[in-house]
């Protein structure tokens, strides 16, 4: 080896995190729905294990050990069967059709922030950005759209359409802010998106104490309901409004943005591989820029469904609820793609309407619907370990084997 | 020791890799085991290391049947392995990665000192000069591959596996190795040596053998042809030279004046580089890896601003402007690095046909993608480049190095050109495709464009060149022409001007 020959400057490879986590995100249906199955049976035993009734006669166990199995079956298909009567169908205690599917509206309109803040994440997650600022984002959607909702006063349609535009841009501009910090300086977007989060909780928390976010007379931080004018249609006396519609209809735009237009390709493209991206002219920066902003906006959107509707029509600082976090879950269940992460949303819509009622009739708290998405959370982050579960081949290792063998 | 491989059979699924496979391996002897990429050859030696579990046949040391389920096995009964891709741990140093595994110990600590010892004995043993106590990482390749080396002696390995050995090594690193590798013959340790280079087989092998599609083909003495050798490995004649007229006179098209790139670090990567391309000629830039080229071909590119200098494409300067103006001005270019620059490994066949055409009419409107046109696009390409695949949705992951080079070079030659900038071209393709890429590059000087290969195979420099620049340390050394001995331009790779010799001393 002769002293002059330095060897060409390796490119710095991405941070093995950063692989990790684009395994994560795009792995298989699969791996999603085994997730499920799994949290389930976690969830399952966890109910059994609390019961005091279970506790009760694991004590005797010995004496008679088929009462202990009766009262596992018991408290388990109880706690399962409330939370999907809950959820889907009310089959025991309805008197009339409205009731039967009051629990699936009442799923659906929950869904609704989360599909649009996954699909928001989603698309991140797509281009190689791990934000995690949809919290915020939503709380300066929803601030935009609020203030817009009940500080003006505008014909209903233009009114609806204004505020929804509001939410949009709100959430868009804090997405943005991450974008281009990573775009022009290489901030990582993890840490400024969390910073984001709670910037964005403070600086609501400070509105709310202005006079023209506070609703006079009120002693709370809260804002004066949104204009009538602004609220979503709801349909046929259900909880779920236009709201769900527009949700969908992202989904879709997503879709097509992502699929089947040149910004989708190179977001797709800079997401797998920045460096071929570069060379074959996209822009990486723009290409960031652009799809945190996009982000944000559907972000931003997800607080219309509260605050344009009936549910919570004023401005508090809990507009974003824990939306945001749950959206991460949402996105990443739904592998980043739109119909999955439609498909994760009534999942996880479907688990916190019917977690109040399995709360309700039975003895099982809710926490164990918390218990269950994290779960799901730690199965699809360990694909490995759901597959040596069910015995399922490794698809890597079978390419692996088809590349030797081509 | 004496190894024997009887009818070897290793299947996946129902690909058959492996398909009776007859080898033997006579002590002393350098066995070289020749094929395309895919051919089996990997496969082979993992089934003999322990990796696979073979399907049928049966593997003999000295005449006694062996049993390996997995390497510690195959170590202990003398086989080692030195992997295309090390198995080194970077930030370890030479000494504690040589002992990984069969670590020397004090107590419960392990004893450096001894693992130290035993690095220094086997390099002196063979000339290797690596220092225990350096860095993996630090090391060049080259010497890395020397620690592969010392480890996989240092357990007393009778017979050694080289994996494509010198696919990641620069001609003086080949050359250097081949000399390691008659030293350790003299000493007595068997060689099998995997590769799909010719010259290396013949300068360096006692035994050939063949394999083609799984199957052991043929025979032969490196005395054999080259041309004998790549017909048996491809299965059919192939011809290596490649046809091409002499380049017709024409006015020069690229113009690069006082090219000059000092990194950040004030180390000057391009030392005030001149040279222009004539229209229907192949400028080849040879030189060792690493002493400007890439840096060379990304000022190019846009990919990276010079200090000074001005490049102008037929009248119009190039610096400045972004990669994508540099594109669309209609520059090609094939880069070096196919895996990381030049596609995107998850996206469709048809997708990396259109990476660098993608905002452009006909395969996209007003920012939405014309799949049909995409797709149709991608169906006559694969035809027209005999690229193989499934389909046309497949992932790009799918395809082996040579066809992935084939959809990188489809893309480019594609469009019409102004200038066709391609990096390695072959690298890490097969014999049967590089004829081929060849011959594209060769139709697309005839056309009238101006080309530019950068290579660090000789062959391949002498075998496309119109004119050979050779750089050296980020500057030109001079640029000759296609008839220049091989030595002269060995010399050149080492800084030195054969023409100003006299002055040189």
């Amino acid at each position: 080896m002769s002293e002059q020959n330095t060897p060409a400057a390796a490119a710095p490879e991405p941070p093995a995190w950063r692989q990790v986590f684009a395994k994560i995100v795009n792995g298989s249906t699969l791996t999603s729905i085994l997730s499920v199955v799994l949290a389930l049976i976690i969830g399952a035993i966890l109910i059994a294990a609390a019961d005091s009734d279970v506790q009760e006669k694991a004590s005797w166990f010995f004496y008679q050990p088929g009462d202990l199995f009766g009262a596992i079956w018991d408290t388990v298909a109880g706690a399962y069967s409330a939370l999907f009567q809950g959820a889907v169908f009310n089959i025991d205690r309805s008197y009339t059709v409205q009731d039967f599917f009051a629990p699936l509206w009442d799923s659906i309109a929950t869904s609704t922030p989360l599909i649009f803040a996954g699909l928001g994440l989603g698309m991140g997650f797509r281009a190689g950005l791990f934000n995690i600022g949809a919290q915020g984002q939503i709380i300066l959607g929803g601030t935009l759209c609020g203030f817009l909702g009940y500080a003006l006063h505008l014909p209903p349609g233009i009114h609806m359409a204004l505020c929804v535009l509001g939410a949009f841009v709100g959430g868009a501009f804090w997405g943005f802010i991450p974008g281009i910090l990573r775009a022009q300086t290489g901030a990582n977007e993890v840490i400024v998106t969390i910073m984001l989060n709670s910037t964005a909780i403070y600086l609501l928390g400070w509105l709310l104490t202005q006079p023209s976010f506070k609703q006079t007379g009120s002693i709370n931080p809260i804002s004066p309901p949104v204009d009538e004018t602004a609220r979503f249609p709801a349909f046929f006396g259900t909880p779920i409004n236009l709201g769900f519609l527009l949700a969908l209809a992202a989904a879709f735009g997503v879709w097509w943005l992502m699929e089947r237009s040149t910004l989708g390709f190179s977001i797709r493209a800079v997401g797998a591989n920045p460096e071929a991206a570069r060379t074959a002219g996209m822009s990486v920066p723009a290409a960031t820029v652009w799809v945190m902003t996009l982000a944000g906006g559907l972000a931003g959107l997800a607080a219309t469904s509260q605050l344009m509707s009936r549910v919570s029509d004023q401005l508090t600082t809990d507009v974003a609820s824990t939306f945001g976090f749950d959206a991460i879950t949402v996105a990443l269940l739904g592998r980043s793609k739109p119909a999955g992460i439609v498909a994760a949303g009534l999942l996880f819509g479907g688990l916190r309407a019917g977690g109040y009622t399995m709360q309700a009739f039975t003895s099982t708290p809710i926490d164990v619907i918390l218990v269950l998405q994290s779960v799901i959370v730690l199965f699809i982050a360990a694909p490995p370990l759901v597959r040596a579960i069910f015995r399922l081949p490794d698809p890597e290792r079978r390419r692996k084997v088809k590349e030797v063998a081509a | 020791m004496k190894l024997e491989l009887r009818a070897v059979t290793k299947k996946f699924g129902s690909f058959v890799a492996n398909d009776a496979i007859d080898l033997v391996v006579e002590p002393g002897q350098i066995h070289a085991l020749l094929g395309e990429n895919g051919a089996g050859k990997s496969t082979l030696m993992n089934v003999l290391y322990g990796l696979y579990a073979a399907d049928g046949g049966q593997i003999l040391i000295d005449g006694e049947p062996v049993h390996f389920s997995g390497p510690g096995q195959a170590m202990a009964a003398g086989i080692g392995m030195v992997h295309q891709h090390f198995m080194l741990i970077p930030v370890f140093t030479v000494a504690e990665n040589v002992v990984l595994g069969h670590e020397p110990t004090s107590g419960a600590l392990i004893n450096l000192d001894e693992a130290r010892q035993l690095v220094r004995d086997i390099s002196a043993r063979f000339g290797f000069e690596v220092d225990p106590d350096a860095l993996v990482e630090e090391l060049p390749v080259g010497i890395q591959q020397r620690v592969e080396i010392i480890k996989a002696l240092s357990r007393d390995a009778e017979v050694l596996i080289l994996d494509e050995p010198t696919a990641v090594l620069t001609p003086q690193e080949t050359d250097e190795l081949m000399g390691i590798m008659r030293d350790l013959k003299q000493q007595g340790t068997s060689i099998v040596f995997i590769t799909h280079k010719l010259r290396e087989v013949q300068e360096v092998a006692d035994t050939i053998t063949v394999i083609r599609h799984g199957k052991v083909v043929g025979t032969a003495l490196p005395t054999a042809s080259q041309e004998e050798l790549a017909s048996l490995m491809v299965g059919r004649a192939v011809d290596l030279k490649v046809d091409k007229d002499a380049a017709r006179e024409a006015e020069v098209a690229l113009r690069v004046a006082d090219l000059t790139l000092v990194d950040h670090s004030g180390l000057t990567l391009l030392d005030h580089i001149t040279f222009d391309v004539k229209r229907g000629e192949i400028l080849a830039i040879a030189g060792v890896q690493g002493n400007g080229q890439t840096e060379l071909t990304e000022a190019l590119m846009g990919l990276r601003k010079p200090t000074a200098g001005s490049i102008t494409l037929d009248g119009d300067e190039l610096v400045g402007k972004s990669v994508r103006q540099i594109i669309d001005a209609g520059v090609g270019f094939v880069p070096e690095d196919r895996s990381r620059d030049g596609m995107v490994a998850s996206f469709s066949v048809a997708e990396n046909m259109v990476l660098d055409q993608i905002g452009h009419d006909p395969f996209s409107h007003g920012g939405a993608l014309a799949m049909a046109t995409i797709a149709e696009h991608a169906t006559t390409q694969v035809e027209q480049f005999d690229v193989r695949t499934g389909s046309i949705e497949a992932p790009m992951s799918s395809l082996s190095g040579g066809n992935q080079q084939k959809v990188v070079l489809a893309r480019e030659l594609s469009r019409e050109l102004r200038l066709l900038l391609a990096s390695q071209p072959t690298r890490g393709v097969d014999v049967g495709s590089i004829e081929f890429i060849h011959e594209r590059i060769v139709a697309e000087r005839d056309k009238g464009t101006p080309v530019i290969i950068v290579s660090t195979e000789l062959d391949e420099v002498t075998a496309l060149a119109d004119r050979i620049a050779v750089m050296y340390r980020g500057r030109f050394v001079g640029i000759v022409g296609p008839d220049t001995s091989r030595s002269d331009l060995g010399l050149m790779m080492a800084g030195v001007d054969p023409n100003n010799k006299e002055e040189q001393r």
